[in-house]
């Protein structure tokens, strides 16, 4: 018998002003952590760290002040100055949050959220309004996290982001999950076609590749040949057509889908809020 | 229970300190009007207006502790909205800091305030604020203590449902400024016309100041009974009330 859900959502929704921003979700949980989420909220809290999106501390609390507050709060918790470190926040140890730029806010609410060494980490948009280099580091901060066996929840519109760290990606548009598994799967199922670019050092090449399998087009334009079909075969299929008509090659470039082609695909072209 | 409570309350202490302009407004310039205060009526204090008009009939000490326990109210009202309005409310609760604790640490630090300001007061101004002997101070500071306590749960109250930190200051105001007007401290409440004299008997600030005054002038706390049950009453409803219509963001 399965266990009793102990959180039984049904028909979720939840909307900003006119913008619906989940549509009637429905999902039980059973437990988490092995704790009922209820009736230990509290113990709960212990092992499970959270990262909120636009949140503020105290404008004049110092930033390993925050640190040590949130480190005794917690049963156990980890070095909070190597955490600084890691997050190359040691250098603003002293300095009122409040003088902080938005990335380095960002950086301290992560290292808040990891202060305890929770089994199960929240993120909310975490690296919105990063820069590269900070981005970087928190992609292998929960690359970490990730490897120490915790589990880490989180949102986010960066595809690539979610293509980087997520072993599987829910995508929900107008506040309805339209399709969850891992991102190899999704592009798989969404977006089978690959697109391989060739310039050949022939006139009429382009005419071997129409009789591949699984081939939806080829365009011809003189030299340069851009070949579209789905399966994972495709590629292999070009490059033995290549050899068998000893055709000589002056480039050679395949563009494999990414999720954000899936995303795009799933939720439509046009700009929304 | 109250895990964290006496971390916060440090961390909330030194962070105001850190607000030059926050110390100066809720400090000094208090100590500095009723020391002014005092040197003003100096020696006339609670003597003159027994047979004098009757109509400012202002016991300064008393007058000096409700408006010092009441802006300690109003910039808590202010505090807790912009908690809310920028997210720290928000991000604190999401930690095992119970919701009271968060609240609790803040009131601490309010009524730490009130005791620093209103001991600077009394140190500096001493030779302007004749204090009696037999005024029983233990039992007069309890009874601050009591008001103060009462007025800020209204001030959580207001605190609770005011929608944005830019309102709180001037709503906290209107609500608990007119109180004083009618607590009874600068008019004496039998002469006013009878309407206000009902509105004034439904005022909180009313009851708060007949207790400080009674115990100031040696009078038990047997006589203020009701008194400190309606101050009592206010603290709970207003306590239960705010609990459930708090706002966290």
């Amino acid at each position: 018998m399965p266990p009793q859900p102990v959180v039984h959502v049904a028909a979720i929704r939840k909307t900003y002003g006119a913008t619906l921003a989940v549509d009637e979700i429905s999902f039980d949980v059973s437990s988490v952590l092995g704790l009922d989420p209820r009736r230990d909220a509290y113990a709960l809290q212990n092992r499970i760290g959270v990262q909120l999106q636009e949140a503020q501390l105290q404008k004049r609390i110092k930033v390993r002040e925050a640190v040590a507050l949130w480190a005794s709060l917690f049963k156990q918790t980890v070095d909070g100055n190597r955490l600084l470190e890691q997050l190359g926040l040691s250098d603003k140890r002293d300095a009122w949050f409040m003088t902080l730029s938005g990335g380095q806010k960002q950086r301290l609410f992560i290292a808040l959220a990891l202060i305890n060494d929770p089994e199960l980490v929240f993120l909310d948009e975490l690296t919105t309004g990063l820069d590269p280099q900070a981005r970087r580091a928190i992609w292998d901060l929960v690359r970490g996290i990730r490897a120490r066996g915790k589990t880490v929840v989180m949102t986010t519109h960066l595809m690539e982001e979610a293509e980087r760290l997520c072993d599987r990606v829910a995508i929900i548009d107008h506040g309805r999950v339209v399709d969850i598994g891992t991102p190899g799967e999704l592009v798989l199922r969404h977006c089978p076609e690959r697109t391989v670019f060739v310039t050949a050092d022939a006139p009429d090449a382009g005419a071997h590749f129409r009789d591949l399998p699984g081939i939806i087009s080829v365009a011809d334009d003189g030299p340069h040949i851009t070949i579209v079909g789905s399966g994972a075969d495709l590629v292999t299929q070009v490059i033995g057509c290549l050899a068998e008509h000893r055709i000589r090659v002056i480039d050679f470039r395949t563009e494999v889908p990414t999720l954000e082609d899936v995303f795009l695909r799933l939720t439509g072209h046009s700009i929304r809020d | 229970m109250l895990h964290g409570l006496w971390q916060l309350t440090w961390l909330e202490i030194k962070i105001f300190v850190r607000e030059p302009l926050g110390v100066i407004g809720t400090v000094a310039v208090p100590v500095v009007f009723f020391v002014a205060l005092g040197k003003m009526f100096s020696g006339r204090l609670n003597t003159a207006v027994a047979d004098g008009p009757r109509v400012v009939t202002v016991d300064l000490p008393i007058l000096a502790s409700i408006l010092i326990s009441l802006s300690a109210v109003l910039s808590l009202v202010t505090i807790v909205s912009i908690y809310r309005e920028s997210g720290i409310l928000k991000r604190l609760r999401a930690t095992p800091l119970r919701p009271y604790t968060i609240l609790s640490a803040h009131v601490i630090v309010k009524l730490l305030l009130t005791a620093v300001t209103l001991a600077a007061t009394v140190l500096i101004g001493r030779r302007y604020y004749p204090i009696d002997s037999d005024v029983p101070l233990a039992a007069f500071a309890l009874a601050l203590l009591f008001s103060t306590l009462s007025i800020l749960s209204i001030g959580f109250l207001i605190a609770s449902v005011v929608p944005t930190a830019r309102f709180a200051q001037p709503i906290g105001s209107l609500i608990l400024y007119p109180m004083l007007g009618l607590s009874g401290l600068f008019v004496p409440l039998d002469t006013l016309p009878p309407m206000l004299q009902t509105v004034a008997r439904m005022l909180p600030l009313t009851y708060a100041v007949s207790l400080l005054r009674g115990i100031w002038h040696g009078e038990g706390w047997q006589a203020h009974a009701s008194d400190t049950a309606v101050l009592a009453l206010v603290f709970l409803v207003c306590t239960a009330l705010s609990t459930k219509v708090f706002r966290w963001e």
